[in-house]
Parts: structure tokens; sequence; C-alpha cells
């Protein structure tokens, strides 16, 4: 009765993540001054993270389930450490050095959370009663408090995101939505104190860039004008004068973006902004498709998951949004966020392989 | 066991409600796609609507207009021997704004610039909110090189030139020197300021976030170069003068000195050396006493070396033949309340003889014997009262009353030089008249395309004559023996002038002074040396001046291959026997 294929890959989503790692490539060797050294080590990076997707994707969602709490228990434990390790080193902490491979557990939170929140949700009759709800922020709520200890406020945020779009979609109810939204909105003049001096300045910036254009506007404002000089049809791939004199900073990593869009024109950036929502929307579709609750919910959280770190990160280079540090996914240079991302990837495969698994 | 749980659980949650609301999907969804327009929206915002702007806010940054800066000229001696030389240098500047963001980098940046740390980092932060600053100029491009090494942000380099004058001091106050930025400040930099400077031109650069230079995009506008300019100085002649001026100074413990060297046949300034000097390389030395060409800037009374001119005057106009006889009664004259003295009574004195002994009570006499206007149309022809023109900046024209104006006392007075002021290059230029048989030829320290037509002041026979009583003063029982050099004969007249002081005269410091030129039979040089409150005991012209005279010419005259009119007998039977042995 089951369908379940031996090996579960995608196809359709695997096409639309393969079209970011080209783009990925391309954009990186104009944005890393043609260094093919960097060039590699990111091709390897991404070799990698396609293995573990492909790994992931062939574990089915019922041993996934089992290991759930485990995940987020060794998680949790991580996530103590490090802190504890940062207490002692005095500075901010979030590697757990193994030697071959540098670890950061809050990568792991971003698929722990969701996982846990989800276990929590289908423990208990659906929709969602207050007290499950309860317990789910509860499983949301630890983590993320951890990880703005470390101190890493974007990545706990979006962290705590991944995991009440669990809740959400579990069914809690629109009125106890709109109560809490209204807390938090009473509770926002509280989190403008509790910000750091810096964060503060950082939105400040966002509604007046030009107020300080060398100092905390700086970054807000050169991309703005690498974004915008790039025009309908863009300057060309490699030829984007902002971005190669070197006045985007982190061009290769947070602010590849404006490399993109400066190049290749809001063309280039509306179809960019296609394949994202191509492989969000294949994403949900796979959670809608899955006849599980658990899948349901993981599935659909990783969809919205991953559409955020997209805005978050394109709203800040577009000046929608303060400047985080989040990467453009799957395109950003680095390793660490691609090895979760894709491991997302993959369960969402496994799910989509699976999704008849209990008929 | 554990899988079957597992499966229980899961079918448990499903039967009693199967599954979640797909509404809920849907709404997750469109969310998500208005953010996605959100985005798109925002791009077509600033890619579509805002581009022209925001790509002429990205130019403004990356596209700067620099000067091309133009190279200046040379200054050269007569020979092409180079006197200022302009070598291209960095300086290392940097753009503050960007700099303050990285504090690490100031101290390898202030040890390998060589300022200090403190500095540097008040610069910094003062300069914060600005984008340009010097850090230090005219560095060395190895050393700059080594400072652009260190990658520091906002730090770029600027090509610039430094100025270098490699005979120093010895030029120093002729050539002059140029501020940091290039422009003449003394001298003939500043003097000839325009035909050196050149054009700086216009380019149109592309400069990354640190203002390096990436490209350059278009030459808006040509730099042109300065223009090289010959002096009419021999550096070597004005080497040597340079060293015996300062020996006498030594010696005699003198204030200042002045020497200057003309070519008589054309009016070229081959040396003009002052004491106290200064390196023109060193800007801690650049101290206005010490930096002032005192041979056109510094007037003095020229005392004794004015009774030639007195007697050609008297010449020219028939009131005296060389051999009249002057009475110079006791050595002492009185007139009005006035007494002139001689250091001897003569007696009875030629006027060749005037000349020869420095009769003050003879000049006295032989100038009363003029109209007034003669005498004054003779001085004022050689030069005195009037500006040289030479091309030096800075030239005083002296004080020379207009003969209408003088009394008797005046005239006498005027006739052995008191009451009347001239500069050292004046006097020079008096003494090339005479030299080149009474053409005054206009002066000049800038190599002239043309020969220039001179101007006849004295006739060539009154010339002549007072050359040859030139030669008797610098005889044995002239004033000056110690002005003569072996090979050629030579003409001169010593001066030791008394300084003012107050309203009257000093009875203590002396001006001690000599003019002469070389050789007599055709003369080609004529040198003047001042020398300043001499302060060891001597302070005659002849023991003061005139060795330095002796000492120049005798190399300088060499140097220039003029031949000698005093070749001893036995030195023409040697060079003879010399010409026949080398057949």
């Amino acid at each position: 009765m089951s369908r379940r294929q031996p090996f579960s890959i995608d196809w359709v989503l695997l096409s639309g993540l393969l079209t970011l790692s080209i783009i990925s490539l391309f954009l990186l060797y104009s944005a890393g001054d043609q260094d093919m050294d960097l060039l590699l080590r990111q091709s390897v990076r991404m070799g990698l993270a396609f293995a573990v997707m492909f790994f992931v994707a062939s574990i089915k969602p019922e041993k996934l389930m089992r290991w759930t709490p485990w995940l987020y228990g060794i998680g949790l434990l991580l996530l103590i450490l490090v802190l504890a390790a940062g207490v002692i080193g005095k500075g901010a902490q979030r590697w757990i050095d193994l030697g071959v491979i540098r670890f950061q557990p809050s990568e792991m939170m971003k698929l722990a959370v969701p996982m846990m929140v989800a276990w929590v949700m289908v423990k208990q009759p659906m929709p969602a009663r207050l007290g499950t709800v309860i317990l789910g922020f509860i499983v949301v709520l630890v983590p993320t408090v951890l990880i703005i200890k470390q101190p890493d406020l974007g990545t706990s945020l979006l962290i705590a995101g991944s995991g009440v779009v669990v809740i959400f979609l579990a069914g809690m109810s629109w009125r106890l939505i709109m109560v809490l939204a209204g807390l938090a909105a009473a509770a926002a003049p509280l989190g403008w104190y509790l910000l750091h001096d810096y964060q503060r300045q950082r939105i400040m910036t966002l509604i007046d860039p030009w107020s300080d254009p060398l100092g905390s506007g700086y970054h807000t404002i050169q991309s703005a004008i690498a974004v915008g000089s790039g025009g309908l049809y863009g300057k060309g791939w490699l030829n984007g004068s902002q971005s190669q004199l070197d006045f985007i900073p982190e061009r290769s990593t947070d602010f590849i973006f404006a490399v993109f869009s400066e190049e290749f024109g809001f063309i280039g950036s509306v179809l960019l902004l296609l394949v994202y929502l191509f492989i969000v929307g294949r994403s949900l579709f796979i959670a809608m498709e899955a006849k599980e609750t658990y899948t349901r919910l993981l599935c659909g959280s990783l969809a919205v998951t991953f559409a955020i770190y997209v805005f978050v990160n394109i709203g800040m280079v577009t000046g929608i949004l303060p400047v985080v540090g989040v990467p453009l996914p799957l395109i950003s240079y680095g390793g660490t966020s691609m090895v979760s991302l894709m491991a997302g990837f993959g369960i969402l495969m496994s799910a989509h392989a699976n999704r008849w698994f209990m008929h | 066991m554990t899988r079957r749980h597992t499966r229980n659980t899961v079918s448990r949650t499903r039967s009693k409600r199967p599954l979640t609301s797909p509404v809920r999907h849907w709404l997750t969804l469109g969310v998500i796609g208005s953010l996605f327009v959100l985005m798109a929206g925002r791009a077509l915002f600033l890619q579509v609507f805002n581009a022209d702007f925001l790509q002429q806010r990205g130019n403004a940054q990356a596209l700067r207009t620099i000067d091309a800066p133009a190279v200046r000229g040379m200054i050269l001696d007569r020979n092409g021997q180079p006197l200022a030389v302009s070598t291209p240098v960095d300086a290392v500047c940097a753009d503050p704004s960007r700099l303050y963001q990285s504090p690490e980098s100031w101290k390898p940046l202030a040890r390998s610039l060589g300022i200090k740390y403190a500095n540097l980092k008040k610069r910094i932060q003062k300069n914060k909110d600005r984008h340009f600053v010097y850090l230090r100029r005219q560095v060395l491009p190895e050393k700059a090189e080594q400072v652009m090494a260190l990658d520091a942000p906002g730090v770029f380099l600027k090509r610039e030139y430094k100025r270098y004058y490699p005979m120093g001091s010895v030029t120093g106050h002729l050539v002059g020197f140029t501020n940091v930025d290039e422009k003449g400040l003394e001298g003939i930099e500043f003097a000839f300021d325009d035909y050196l400077r050149g054009n700086p031109g216009k380019d149109q650069v592309v400069r990354d976030a640190s203002g390096h230079i990436i490209e350059h995009v278009s030459n808006l506008k040509r730099a042109t170069d300065g223009q090289d300019l010959v002096m009419t100085i021999d550096s070597r002649i004005q080497y040597l003068a340079y060293r015996e001026l300062k020996r006498a100074v030594q010696e005699h413990k003198a204030k200042s000195a002045s020497a200057v060297v003309v070519d008589v046949t054309n009016g070229e300034i081959l040396a003009m050396v002052n004491d106290p000097v200064f390196n023109p390389n060193d800007r801690s030395q650049l101290r206005s006493s010490r930096f002032r060409n005192r041979s056109v800037t510094d007037n003095f009374e020229p005392g004794s070396t004015v009774k030639p001119l007195t007697v050609a005057a008297a010449l020219q106009h028939d009131y005296v033949r060389p051999d009249t006889i002057i009475d110079t009664d006791t050595g002492r004259m009185k007139l009005a309340r006035y007494t002139i003295k001689d250091t001897h009574d003569y007696g009875n004195l030629s006027v060749s003889h005037v000349i020869m002994k420095s009769s003050n009570v003879g000049a006295a006499r032989i100038a009363l014997q003029m109209e007034a206007s003669d005498l004054w149309s003779l001085l004022n022809g050689v030069g005195f009262g009037r500006l040289p023109q030479s091309g030096l900046p800075g030239e005083a024209h002296g004080s020379l009353a207009h003969h209408t104006n003088w009394r008797k006392v005046k005239q006498a007075t005027l006739g052995y030089g008191y009451g009347l002021s001239v500069t050292a290059l004046q006097l020079a230029q008096a003494y090339a008249t005479l030299a080149n048989d009474g053409v005054s030829v206009p002066l000049t320290i800038i190599k002239r395309d043309g020969a220039v037509q001179g101007r006849r002041v004295i006739s060539a026979t009154v010339a002549r004559q007072v050359r040859s009583m030139l030669e008797l003063a610098v005889s044995d029982e002239g004033t000056a023996p110690q002005s003569r050099i072996p090979m050629y004969r030579v003409a001169g007249k010593t001066g030791t002038a008394r300084k003012t002081e107050g309203k009257g005269y000093s009875t203590k410091r002396y001006t001690a002074l000599f003019a002469g030129m070389a050789p007599v039979t055709k003369p080609r040089l004529a040198m003047v040396v001042i020398v300043n409150e001499p302060s060891e005991g001597k302070y005659y012209g002849g023991q003061v001046a005139a060795p330095v005279f002796a000492n120049v010419m005798t190399s300088a005259l060499r140097l220039l291959n003029v031949a000698p009119d005093d070749v001893p007998a036995g030195a023409m039977w040697v060079a003879a026997n010399q010409a026949e042995a080398d057949k």
C-alpha cells in the first residue's frame, strides 16, 4: 500500500535548489573578486549540504518523529554548553569546535524546535487547545532565550518564528492569536527598552539612513545605491561597479543580493524572487499534500521559515528591514546555515516521498 | 515494538481529527506571497523609479575628478648643471571617516609613516566626519609602498613632487625655494614661478571605497609641464666664490658678506653669494635673516669704490687729465662745518695717484670742480639709484639724490662715496661698465637668447685711463696688492666704509669692500666683494675683501679659458720648450 521510494528525491524541489546553487556560484565568482579558491570551498560545502539533504530524505518521517525529543534535548544541552563556555571565555560564543568542523548548536535548533513543537502538538487532538498551545510556547521559548543570551537576536527570532508557525498551523484559536497580538503590541515599548543601543540605532537608521550616511546608515545606503544603480536590466555579470569597488560591505555573505541586483537589474531580482517563491510554494504544497499531522506541521513550518529567511535578508538589503546578520539562503557564502536548510529540504523530500505512509 | 507504538500514536491523532485545516496553509501561502510582492515592489521602487538618482549617487562616490600634476621645470646653470629639480614623491592621504572605523590599523600606520601614534589618533578622531586629510606629505615612493602594503582602509596615495636643490646652500639665495605645494616663495623659484610651474590637468578616475584609484576614465584636461629655466650662473665659479667668501667671514669674524661676479661682455651674472647661508633642502633653516639675498637687497655706502667713477666723470667732461695735479693740502679739507680727512698727508697728487692712494680730499676736490649734473649723470648712468632688473626678486635701487638737490658738501662727499647707497649688484654693474670700455650692458641672471644692446656711458678712452689708475691701486704702492693674481693683470679699488651709526658714522664698525676686474688688457670679469663688520682686527678692504677677489679670480679666469695677459718671460720660455718637446 505504501509508495515509499528507496531514494526519496523530489525532482521539482531539487531543480529549484540546483538553480539557486548555480546562481550562487556565478554570483560568488563576481562578488569574491573572481577567487577560484573561494568558489571551490563553497562548492565543497554545497556538495556536503546536498549529501546531508539526500541522507535526511532517506530517513522515514516516523523515525524523525521518534528522534525528535532526543534531537531537541541534545540541542538544548549544547546551547547551555556553549553559553557556559562563553561565560568562561568572557565573550560571545556560538560555536562548538569539534576539531574537524565547527558546529553551531543554534543551527541544529532551527530544525529541532519546529520538530519538537510539532511533536508536542500531535500528541494532542487537533485543533490545538490552550494547554497544548502553552506547552508549544514553552518548547519554543526555552531555546529562544538561550540563543538570545549568546547573543544572537536574529537567529533566536527566526527560530521562535519557526516554532510559532507550527502552533499556528496546528490550529491555535483566532481569539488567542488576537490576544497575543494585542499583548505583543502592548509590550513593544518594553522591547524597545530592552534592545541594545546598536540595535535601536539600526532601526532608527532604517527610518532615515541619510541622517548618518557614513556611520550607521552606511550599509543601508550603499546597498540601496547598488541595488538601485542596477536599474531595469542591470550592469551585467562582473560589472557591478558599486559592489566591485568595495562600497558594499559583506558582499559575499549578507549583502550578496545587492551584488546580484546591481548586476542583473530589476528583471534579475524578480526572476530570483520567483525561484525562491517556487521553492517555498513547492514546500507548502508538500506540506498540504502530507496526510500526516506531524509532517504537515513540520513541512509547513520549514516552508515558512525558508520564506522568512529570504524576506529578512532581501528586506535588509533593500532597506525594508533593519540590518541583521542573516545570509541569503543558499546563495550567500558560508556553510553552516546551508547545511541546516538543506537538511530541512531533506525532511520535505522524505515527507513527500512518504506522504501516503499511513494510508 | 517502538515502531508499532509510534504508528499507534500517529493513527490515534488522525482518527480523532484527521488533519489540520488547509485554510491555514493557504493563508500562510497568501502572507508569504504578499511578502514577495512587497520585496518585488521595493525592487521596483529602487531599480526602476529611483534608479537614476541612485546611479548618480553611486557615480558621485566612485567617479572623482583629480588633479593631474604638472611637473615643475628644472632650474639649470649655464652649463646645464641642475640647480633645482622636482623628484616624484607621494603624499600619503586618508579618508578619515573610513580610517576611523579600524583603529587597529592606526598603530602600524603611524610606525610606518614615522609619525607619533598619539598625533595620528588625534588627527583621525578630529576629522572623522571628513573625507580627506594628508597623513604625511613628500614621502619617498619606496616608503609609500610600504605604507600601502599595510592595506589600512581609506589610506591612499597622491602623486606629488618634491623640489630638490643639488647645490644646496651654495645657490640657496639665488634659486630660492618653493613651499610644499611647489609654489615658489623666494629667489628665482618665486620670480619665475609662472614660467616654471606649468598647468595641472584634470583626470576623471574611478575610485573604490578605500580611495584607491582603480581606473582612469578620461583625461579632462591635459597637464602641461613647466619649462626649464637656464640661469647665467656658472656653478663652478659660484662654488669658488661661496667657499672663499665663507672663509673670509670666518677668518675675520664678519657679520655678513656678499660677492658678485659678472661677465662684463654680456652682463651675465656668473656668481652671486652671500653669508650667512641657508640650505633650501632643509626647511627647518628657513629664516628670513638667512635667506635674504643680500647682494641685491642690502644697501651700503660704497665709500672709496666710487672714486674711480668720480674721476671718470671728471675725465669724461675734460675737467682734469690723468696727470693733472690735485693739491690734497695737508690731508684735511674744511667745508662748512665738515672736515674731510685723509689717512696720510699726500701733498700734491696727480689724478691717477688720487685713485692709487685713495685720497678722500683729492676725490672731493675733483668732485667739486664739476657741474653737479656731470657727476650725477655718470653715477646714474652706471646704474646707481636705479633697479638693475637682473631678474632676481627683491632688488633695491639704493639711493642717489638728484643733482638739483645737492649742496656743496653733498657733492664733495659723493666724490668719495658717502651720501649715497648702492647694492653689491649695482656696484658690480658700475665696475663692469668700466671694464667693458664704458659700455653698460644690462645685467641678467637668466640666460638671454640673443645679444643685448649695451649703452655707452663712458668713452672708451676714459674707461681705459681709469682702468690704468685702478691697476696702480693694486700695485705694491696702492691700497690692495693682495688682490693681484699670477698670470693675469688685475685692476680694482678698495673701500673701507664706516658704517652709519645713529646720526653719524661709527669709529669701530666698517664695511670692507673691493671692486675689481681682470684681465686688464681685455677685461672679462668684474667682481665685487663686501664684508660687513669684520671684527678680528683687520678691517681694510685691501686686507679683508681683496684676497677673496684674488682667490676667486685666479680660478675663475682659468675655468673660463681666458687668455693670460701677464705671462712672465720664464714661463713663456718653459711653455715654448714644452711645445717643442711635444713635437
